[in-house]
């Protein structure tokens, strides 16, 4: 139907979350159609990005500079560090300007039946973090899946000898929702997590 | 066309492309299956999907060797109620984890009921743990590999049964055990009486000894060994003790 460039293009932009090859397909009309206004930009930022992404040697957030600007931010309240999955839950954090502390990503969760074991996660490097920058507080803020509460507590146990204070976020009823609509789960953990007004 | 409904465990979840998902659960009239489900990845599907939840599942497929679709429907989100506990947790991941070892599409109906029956109590700690260990031997039991804790297997004698042989898998009286004591396995009271609940290192014992068995016998097969969410059971129950 087209060029093997467009093709190509075609095939690779269908791999993106969100998109499937017939909204690739649109994309790639409209920065065909949009040239200079949509396509030589995204290449370039495209090749920017590339070759200046790095993963914070610190934290394991990605950004532009190692240390990223959240480890190098000197307001940021370094006592703090709040525990996350992946990058994105960090990102989502951020957004919400929920925490003035630090972050420290996971890579993932410790998963038995896919072979993720506590090696292949970034835990020494939170372990050292933990004993070396005067940390008061660590907040486990893993999914509350059944895999991302198992890796909250394997990180409770780990760091127990160090006498920290570790919280976790609370699970329950969301901003906005209503009980009748909430799926049981989320109810029995909410009526568990209840506390004195 | 083949299709079912029946209730179901779910023993794990696997994303497949954005939204959907592969999932392998556990029925009493069909036993293991697995199917594709439709928004399986989602938010709305997602927390039904936890492993040792209960479900509806419907499953289709055009021919039955087909891996078919399946629909869900939520039941009892066992996993929510255990989420901040975790003994119970780590033993509700083993729980799943031991039971894919089943064979696929054969149904073990005794099995279901017991792991329904584990499931209701997970409220009660004391009450699970020993519960947990006669899983074990049902599972055990219900792919060939019983044990046999009637009598001993020197004497013959049912009285004073107090260990259990590790070639065998039959139980062995306290006098014909004394000489050999060291290589064999205990045998806790609570695994020969309903009546009896577990004391000490009773869960323990019980736990080394379904162990030994599962993974001589069973998982040796495949040379996999013992799955890992149960190794990591058994030492957060050995590092932070069972409550007798």
């Amino acid at each position: 139907m087209a060029g093997d460039e467009i093709e190509e293009l075609v095939k690779y932009l269908a791999r993106l979350p969100g998109l499937g090859p017939r909204s690739a397909r649109r994309a790639v009309l409209t920065l065909m159609r949009r040239r200079e206004a949509l396509l030589d930009p995204l290449t370039a930022a495209l090749t920017a990005a590339r070759d200046s992404i790095k993963t914070c040697h610190i934290c394991g957030n990605i950004d532009t500079q190692d240390p990223c600007a959240i480890c190098a931010d000197p307001r940021r309240d370094g006592s703090v560090i709040c525990v996350v999955e992946d990058v994105g839950d960090l990102w989502a954090l951020e957004r919400a300007k929920a925490l003035k502390g630090r972050y420290h990503v996971l890579g993932g969760t410790l998963s038995a039946l896919d072979g993720i074991g506590p090696e292949e996660l970034n835990l020494a490097g939170l372990h050292a973090r933990c004993k070396a920058e005067g940390v008061r507080e660590v907040i486990l803020a893993t999914n509350a899946t059944v895999e991302g509460q198992t890796t909250a507590h394997y990180i409770s146990d780990m760091l127990a000898p160090l006498s920290l204070t570790i919280t976790r976020l609370a699970h329950g009823v969301p901003v906005g929702g209503e009980l009748d609509y909430l799926d049981d789960g989320t109810l029995i953990a909410a009526m568990r997590s209840r506390r004195e007004t | 066309m083949e299709a079912w409904t029946a209730e179901a465990v779910i023993l794990d979840r696997r994303a497949h492309g954005e939204s959907s998902a592969i999932v392998d659960f556990f029925t009493r009239e069909h036993g293991r299956y697995g199917g594709l489900v439709r928004g399986g990845n989602a938010r709305r599907l997602k927390p039904a999907l936890q492993p040792g939840n209960m479900v509806q599942a419907s499953w289709r497929a055009r021919l039955s060797e087909h891996l078919g679709t399946a629909t869900i429907d939520p039941g009892r989100a066992y996993a929510a109620e255990v989420l901040t506990d975790q003994v119970l947790l780590a033993g509700l991941s083993a729980m799943c984890a031991l039971l894919k070892i089943m064979p696929e599409r054969q149904a073990y109906p005794r099995l279901f009921d017991t792991v329904v029956v584990l499931l209701e109590a997970l409220e009660n700690r004391e009450v699970w743990l020993p519960l947990f260990v006669r899983f074990e031997l049902a599972l055990l039991e219900e792919v060939g590999f019983g044990l046999d804790l009637t009598s001993c297997a020197a004497t013959g004698t049912r009285e004073d049964l107090t260990h259990v042989s590790p070639r065998s898998g039959r139980a062995v009286s306290r006098q014909a055990a004394a000489p050999y004591a060291e290589r064999m396995f205990v045998l806790p009271a609570f695994l020969l009486s309903a009546d009896a609940s577990p004391e000490g290192d009773d869960v323990l014992h019980g736990l080394s000894l379904t162990g030994h068995f599962l993974e001589r016998r069973v998982y040796r097969v495949d040379t996999s060994g013992l799955p890992a969410a149960r190794g990591r059971f058994v030492e957060i129950l050995r590092a932070k003790g069972v409550p007798a």
